[in-house]
């Protein structure tokens, strides 16, 4: 029995490990894209990608850890390119030192040049701004116009969000800090986290079902959930939440509200390096925008392609056109004021 | 060689030395093996200065530490009470459902944490189903009008904790009172000791060091969990090493905070061993008749059936039930995103990382017993601790000798033809690797708790009659540990299911298991989508779950059947 048990073991970790040795990584028509984003949010980009070029795409998804996988594998590092949301995270890739500058007449004509590094490392491809949505019923027009607003204590007990340390909310928090300094931040953190209806927690659907709900009047989150909630066939009920709030775009009066990005960048030594270009100048095109925009209802980056009719029927989007990278420097110091006003404990009346 | 026996307290022959020497130097080899990743961690701990303790001191500390406590202990309480109580009541007792308990008591070990926190949540919470029936009878028409329990919280966060991980102490707990000669229970009864008396003062220390290890893993566990507490908005120490790491840009920071954890592991289980000196737990008579079994009824059948049926129905009827539904409504989500590759993949890893790593915690358990070198024992110790790190963690830990050893394969893989990086990029080695790095500990400790019943005469009698130690391993301690080993294999095999850090981040491209599918989905709080995965992961559990249980049933010596 117990001989059996090594042989078995034995044979089985040689047939599993060779099983998948074959897989080819490095032919000629291929791209290894390391995925920050949901294999579901992106496969019906990358299928209209394999269809027209012929180029095949291999995609792990992770949410930590690449970088790291990158580094540890040096110069065998086998990913071409890396996709992935919020600005701290394509930051820290470049800080890190992995990122390839690309030097492209497509990218730089299709990518706002506020969107992406001057050294061509990454590249912007989605906007999304973080907004207010509030109580259709509850909340008057003009009664939220600005950020700076939330922590006025006529909001007590009146706001939900999720995690302070949420990457959205750590690069909001940044750009505060970029505008109003430190100090004057903290202050407002600790305003905001007076006002807040209950302990941060969920994600940004769950604030806007909490409006729905009744258990606060404003919520903070991201553009796309609000298209997501309200196209939502499958969960009709996601639709009422969607219709329980007025969306407001912020400090329209000033600097515009805060946006973040989706983006990537093309990996040193990529084995498929020319394919690896080919793929993020693909993603930066009209096509590939207006996939985006209609699928996953971000704001596009490319200036000729409009977002969809539901983002569009928001209204205008005054963007803060402070530097993504400004924003990234910050996020550090930000998350240090979630933990000094001890943000994620929530209101404590 | 001599050396060696010559300063060995036991006298030994010089043959047997050889053979010692063998089980040392895979002792020693299995630690470096397992160590080398762990060492990782630690190296990164200290190759950055940049201070983070300052901040967190002044700031999160005490609250990560005083969250991680409580949930400890809450979960501690928890699963020892659950686990031991209902373990004693379905091996000693007959009441309604007994039998089906056996087995049903360890289904809750095949759901994932956080499937059960989005499960009681999506119960529990304002537009759940228990609200909405208190709504309509009170005619509450406002989260505002009425008091309810927040279930995003602390506690909220034990029980779920608790639901999924007391079956690794009802497991352990009942191989050891399946393991317990009748005869020490039987004196104490003529002595005059009641049921409950000769459970408390015989039974339950007999069963003690199966306990604790239950414990002890299930906690590990906690330390380990970072779904479910996120979902619960706690912040746990684990939740604090992600916030280093991933929001102020510090892997070194966050291996630091992981050496702490891992520090903390060991004090915890050094203060077990001991706690546990000098006690020998072997049983020291050979009788095992068949168990008594002591036939409850009316109320106290009752309670009996309850309180095994509480556990079964929260932590497994009702997540079934619950993605049961979903999985209704969005099957072709699941079926579209081949599905079936999925659950072959997770079948494949699983089962193979579960055998190797129980015949490896049973050599290294037995190289222990056979050695008298405090070394060996200190390896063993060093091989099994890498369950205390959060998974992530060590993954990472796991990334740098394997890219060192892939970048070793491809200077001699010019020469082979083999692509470059095959190692990471091509092969699920990483995950086997980072796998046993992670549950060799579960492995590990049930062989050693186990091996621990088995009278050192045994070893004895096998040897004077010419057995080599790995014939009598074959012939004499394996058979008498099946059961337990049985556990452990099939302990491995569940959480491999559920695996999830690890298999995310070392996975070659284009390789997806039921778990990493699941994700996708449940990282945005989307478990709905990919219920059938989820209900796929914790189908998967059942058929393993009640072979163990038969298989527990019939290791016990001299049982009938």
């Amino acid at each position: 029995m117990l001989k059996r048990l090594i042989q078995f073991s034995c044979l089985s970790a040689v047939i599993a490990s060779s099983a998948i040795i074959a897989l080819p990584v490095q032919a000629a028509d291929e791209v290894n894209l390391y995925s920050y984003r949901q294999p579901f949010l992106i496969q019906p980009l990358m299928t209209k990608f394999t269809e027209q070029t012929g180029i095949k795409v291999n995609v792990v998804f992770a949410k930590k850890g690449m970088l790291e996988k990158i580094q540890a594998a040096g110069s065998n590092n086998p990913a071409d390119a890396v996709l992935t949301v919020d600005i701290g995270r394509l930051y820290a890739l470049k800080q890190a030192g992995v990122f390839d500058a690309v030097k492209s007449d497509v990218l730089e004509a299709n990518v706002p040049a506020n969107l992406r590094d001057p050294g061509g490392l990454w590249f912007g491809l989605t906007q999304r701004a973080r907004i207010a949505m509030v109580s259709k019923e509850r909340v008057k027009e003009s009664e939220l116009t600005t950020y700076e607003e939330l922590a006025d204590p006529k909001f007590k007990g009146r706001i939900c969000i999720r995690s302070g340390k949420n990457a959205y909310n750590v690069a909001l928090i940044a750009s505060m800090i970029a505008h109003k300094g430190e100090s004057e931040t903290k202050t407002w953190l600790e305003g905001l986290k007076a006002n807040l209806a209950r302990k941060p927690q969920g994600n940004d659907r769950a604030q806007a079902k909490a409006v729905y709900e009744g258990v606060c009047d404003i919520a903070i989150a991201n553009t796309y959930y609000l298209g997501a909630m309200a196209t939502n066939d499958k969960k009709p009920e996601q639709k009422k939440w969607a219709d329980a709030v007025r969306i407001t775009f912020l400090n329209q009066a000033d600097r515009g509200a805060h946006v973040n990005v989706s983006g990537a960048g093309v990996l040193k030594n990529a084995k498929n390096r020319d394919a690896a270009v080919k793929l993020v100048e693909w993603l930066s095109g009209k096509e590939a925008q207006a996939i985006y925009a209609e699928v996953n209802h971000e704001y596009p980056v490319h200036k000729d392609v409009q977002p969809s009719a539901l983002v569009a029927s928001w209204g205008d989007l005054k963007a803060d056109n402070l530097g993504m990278e400004d924003i990234a420097r910050l996020r550090e110091a930000a998350t240090k004021l979630v933990d000094e006003v001890k943000f994620n404990e929530g209101p404590t009346s | 060689m001599t050396t060696i026996a010559a300063e060995a307290p036991r006298s030994r022959s010089l043959r047997l030395t050889g053979r010692l020497d063998r089980w040392t130097l895979f002792a020693f080899f299995v630690a470096a093996l397992i160590g080398a990743p762990i060492a990782t961690v630690l190296i990164m701990a200290i190759t950055d200065t940049s201070d983070i303790w300052q901040h967190l001191y002044n700031t999160v500390l005490g609250t990560y530490v005083q969250q991680t406590l409580i949930l400890m202990i809450g979960v501690g309480v928890g699963t020892t009470v659950i686990g031991t109580s209902t373990a004693w009541l379905v091996t000693m007792c007959r009441f309604p459902g007994s039998k089906i308990f056996e087995w049903a008591l360890l289904l809750p070990l095949a759901v994932p944490g956080y499937v059960l926190a989005f499960v009681i949540t999506d119960q529990l919470e304002y537009a759940g189903t228990v609200q909405v029936f208190l709504r309509d009878i009170f005619g509450w028409t406002r989260p505002q009008d009425y008091w309810f329990p927040e279930i995003r919280s602390l506690p909220g966060a034990i029980w779920v904790l608790t639901l999924v991980l007391y079956p690794y102490v009802y497991l352990l707990a009942r191989a050891a009172f399946l393991e317990q000669s009748v005869c020490a229970l039987e004196v104490a009864r003529t002595l005059g000791k009641s049921s409950w008396g000769s459970f408390f003062s015989i039974a339950l220390p007999l069963a003690r060091p199966a306990i604790v290890v239950g414990v002890m893993l299930a906690l590990m566990e906690v330390l380990n969990d970072f779904g479910t507490v996120d979902y619960f908005a706690v912040q746990t120490f684990t939740v604090g090493i992600f916030d280093v790491w991933l929001n102020m840009n510090s892997t070194a920071g966050a291996a630091q905070l992981s050496t702490v954890l891992l520090a903390f592991v060991l004090v915890l289980i050094v203060l077990e061993r001991m706690a546990r000196r000098g006690k020998k737990f072997h049983n020291t008579s050979m009788k095992y008749s068949e168990l008594p079994s002591y036939r409850l009824r009316g109320k106290r059948a009752v309670g009996a059936f309850f309180m095994c049926a509480a556990p079964v129905v929260l932590g497994f009827v009702l997540p079934a039930i619950v993605l049961s539904n979903y999985a209704l409504k969005f099957y072709e989500e699941t079926l579209a995103a081949n599905y079936f590759s999925f659950v072959v993949n997770s079948l494949t890893l699983s089962m193979t990382a579960a055998v190797i790593a129980v015949l490896i915690g049973l050599f290294l358990a037995y190289a222990v017993r056979l050695s008298p070198s405090p070394a060996v024992k200190i390896a063993a110790r060093a091989a099994s601790i890498g369950y205390a790190i959060p998974g992530a963690i060590l993954a990472v830990g796991v990334l740098w000798p394997l890219g060192a050893l892939d970048s070793m394969i491809s200077m001699f893989g010019d020469y082979a033809g083999l692509a470059i990086g095959a190692l990471m990029a091509g092969t699920i080695v990483p995950i086997l690797y980072g796998y046993l790095v992670r549950f060799l500990a579960l492995a590990y400790g049930a062989a050693e708790s186990s091996l621990d019943k088995v009278t050192p005469n045994m070893d004895g009698a096998a040897r004077t009659l010419g057995a080599t130690p790995f014939g009598a391993l074959k012939s004499i301690h394996f058979p008498l540990m099946r059961g337990s080993l049985m556990t452990a294999g099939i302990l491995v095999f569940v959480d491999c299911m559920k695996e999830l850090p690890l298999t995310i981040i070392l996975r070659p491209f284009n390789f997806d298991t039921l778990a990493t599918f699941v994700y996708q989905y449940a990282s945005d709080e989307l478990i709905e989508e990919s219920a059938l995965g989820a209900l796929t992961i914790v189908g998967a559990g059942i058929i393993p779950v009640i072979l163990l249980s038969v298989t527990i049933t019939r290791s016990r010596p001299g049982s009938s059947s």
